[in-house]
């Protein structure tokens, strides 16, 4: 076992352009990382880089105490699992596991002992003798997760283990790999788009966009402090509301009226003109049923659509932005791969709300939550950077992230 | 499925068995007939008197039993070599971007259209200038480079039918590249692989217009060529029965590469060697 320590890595293809752009990140020894963003954000050039499957166009890449850029991928010692597996479908699942163990030439008896230990803890047992081809999709990855498993590697890597999974499967791998990890202790990277899966599996995150690092930080930091626009708008299921906003004192103005902010929330905010606020769905609330009404304030709004899930419903209430705020937004989509849509709220109700499709309704929204971002650099205005842990902001988003968290699982599926 | 085979099916199925095999059968009844039999005139379908004799006479012919040494030898050295540079080579062209790799491919293909007949008149010249006139080798290297193309163009598709991420996974686990090639890819292109031997063994075995030209004396005449010497004392009475019997002993070695390899293909097909 082994950290793994990224210093200002760089990584040019030929064109020159640079999918991965100095990046640094440390991993530490057992820590469970993971690299997030869309698609194309060089989560999975850098993963591959770690690994030794791509070159490192700059930049130092240290395993334990070694420098490894120069060193093939079977001198590093690294276990990965492959998006679709990898697995050798000429082998029998035993052998598949028994593969790196016989290639590193270990006697028979010692390999039978290794391959049965990881079979047994992956509940493959019966099906070592079949081909990859006759599994399930959820064999096969525990057959490739026993691949990584069976050796003494310094780390493991996925390369988004689960996205060829179905929604059902996939929840549980999820457990099982983050049960897997905690009871081997062992430094594991791990690739993902899935914003659910980053959160809910990593001890922390590295957020990525066009190959620069946006934050490295705790999935509840994450959450509850978000240095830009990007990552507030990628963490979060269903994202989080953005809207045209400008700030007087600690009077925030936003389409729906004012909101009093807490003191000192607003400080870095003054005299900025045109801002743009990001609320979380999950910090507006039916002003009827909110029971802690006291801080943030309450506006009146006419519902466009209602989705009512139980336990919650989902308000969505349109509004017009100006054209600069407009811009941003379209070009956060954009890069969260998303499609440019009409700006609207997404408020999440209490399940007991009545609020009904075409109804004016009093809605409340929480102002401690209130997110503040330029909207020409879509950096956070109320958030320091580096992001410093804030106690108490951090107890709040207890309270209120837990129920919510489960939330995000739901949908992220 | 097969219960289900219509009257009409199995009408179908024996007038091609016929259409095909009758031929076969036509030269193995001549092989098992006695030379009498076969020159008197118009005989039947059946041999009155089989015997087997005709085997013997021909094995006990030095030149016949050379010629099909020669046969063998020059074939699976052909389809050994062959095989193991189209192997290599279609593994580069599918996995490396090198410049000039259009142009590799075509010209493989332009040569492996190339007629045969074409090249005897400059090969002969050469040969001889070489010494290689009348030798295996001779032989081997022009079949070499008619049969490469076509292996390398079967193969080159396997491979590229096999995911990068099997020779990735490879080297992660500590292979080699040389270690993720054979027992990793090799092992997955070995349909790929069964195909390109048979089809380069055929065509060695069965070539007749080099291996006539480009010969002289049994020391490396194969049997295809042989068989056009096979001469009896009247001409215009060629042994019939002997060339039977020649065509039949030609022809069981194929037979038996096509069901041994046959099975490898098939085992290879269904085993998902694509399917990650």
């Amino acid at each position: 076992m082994a950290a793994i320590d990224m210093k200002n890595i760089v990584k040019q293809y030929g064109d020159g352009f640079p999918a991965v752009n100095d990046v640094s990140i440390d991993v530490a020894d057992g820590e469970f990382m993971i690299l997030v963003g869309p698609s194309g954000c060089g989560k999975s050039t850098l993963l591959r880089m770690i690994v030794g499957l791509e070159d490192i166009t700059s930049g130092d890449m240290m395993i334990g105490d070694r420098r490894v850029n120069d060193l093939a991928p079977r001198d590093r010692n690294l276990a990965m699992v492959f998006q679709n597996y990898a697995l050798y479908p000429h082998l029998t699942v035993y052998e598949n596991i028994a593969f790196p163990l016989r290639l590193a030439g270990m006697a028979n008896n010692e390999i039978d002992e290794k391959v049965r230990g990881a079979s047994k803890t992956l509940e493959l047992d019966e099906h070592l003798e079949r081909k990859p081809s006759n599994l399930s999709g959820g064999q096969r990855q525990r057959v490739a997760m026993g691949r990584a498993i069976v050796r003494d590697a310094d780390a493991f890597l996925f390369d988004e283990p689960l996205s060829n999974l179905d929604a059902k499967l996939r929840g549980q791998m999820r457990t099982e790999i983050a049960r897997l990890q905690k009871r081997l202790g062992i430094t594991t990277v791990y690739v993902t788009h899935d914003q659910t899966e980053a959160m809910t599996l990593g001890d922390r995150v590295a957020v990525l966009k066009r190959g620069i690092l946006q934050q490295l930080a705790t999935p509840r930091e994450l959450y509850t402090q978000p240095v830009n626009l990007f990552v507030a708008g990628f963490i979060g299921s269903p994202p989080m509301n953005f809207l045209p906003a400008t700030v007087e004192g600690d009077q925030l103005s936003l389409p729906f009226g004012t909101v009093t902010l807490p003191p000192g929330r607003a400080d870095r905010a003054q005299g900025k003109g045109l801002l743009i606020a990001g609320i979380r769905p999950e910090h507006f609330e039916d002003a009827s049923v909110a029971a802690d009404a006291q801080e943030g304030s309450t506006f009146r709004a006419t519902v466009d659509v209602v989705e009512w899930l139980g336990n919650e419903a989902y308000a969505y209430i349109p509004f017009e932005a100006p054209p600069e705020v407009q811009d941003q937004l379209n070009q956060l989509e954009k890069d969260l791969d998303g499609e440019s849509m009409r700006t609207q709220l997404v408020v999440s109700l209490d399940g007991a709300s009545t609020i009904a499709e075409g109804d004016e309704a009093n809605i409340w929204v929480d102002a401690r939550h209130i997110h503040l971002f330029d909207p020409a650099t879509g950096e956070s205005l109320t958030v320091e950077r580096p992001a410093g842990a804030d106690a108490t902001g951090g107890d709040t988003a207890v309270s209120q992230g837990t129920p919510d968290g489960d939330t995000t699982v739901r949908e992220g599926e | 499925m097969k219960s289900k085979m219509g009257i009409g099916h199995w009408i179908g199925f024996v007038l091609i068995m016929v259409w095909c095999l009758l031929p076969v059968a036509w030269i193995i009844s001549l092989s098992l007939k006695p030379e009498a039999e076969v020159s008197a005139g118009s005989p039947q379908f059946l041999p009155k008197d089989a015997t087997f004799a005709n085997y013997k006479k021909i094995f006990d012919d030095s030149d016949f039993t050379r010629a099909l040494i020669n046969s063998f030898g020059i074939a699976i050295i052909a389809t050994v070599l062959s095989v193991l540079l189209a192997t290599i080579a279609a593994y580069a062209i599918a996995r490396l971007e090198f410049k000039g790799k259009k142009i590799v491919l075509s010209i493989a293909l332009a040569i492996a259209m190339f007629p045969v007949v074409a090249l005897v008149g400059p090969l002969f010249d050469m040969w001889r200038t070489f010494h290689l006139f009348n030798t295996w080798p001779g032989l081997i290297i022009p079949y070499m480079s008619f049969t490469l193309p076509l292996a390398i163009w079967t193969l080159s598709a396997f491979f590229r039918e096999i995911p990068w991420e099997m020779e990735q996974a490879a080297q992660v686990d500590g292979a080699t590249s040389w270690q993720a090639f054979r027992k990793v890819i090799v092992p997955l292109a070995a349909p790929g692989v069964f195909t390109a031997a048979i089809l380069t063994f055929f065509f060695a075995w069965n070539e007749f217009v080099l291996a006539i030209s480009l010969t002289s004396t049994t020391d490396s005449r194969t049997v295809p060529a042989q068989m056009s010497y096979f001469v009896g004392p009247d001409p215009f009475n060629p042994p019939f029965s002997l060339l039977a019997t020649a065509s039949v002993i030609v022809t069981i070695p194929v037979l038996i590469i096509v069901l041994l390899f046959q099975r490898k293909i098939v085992a290879g097909l269904t085993s998902g060697a694509v399917k990650g």
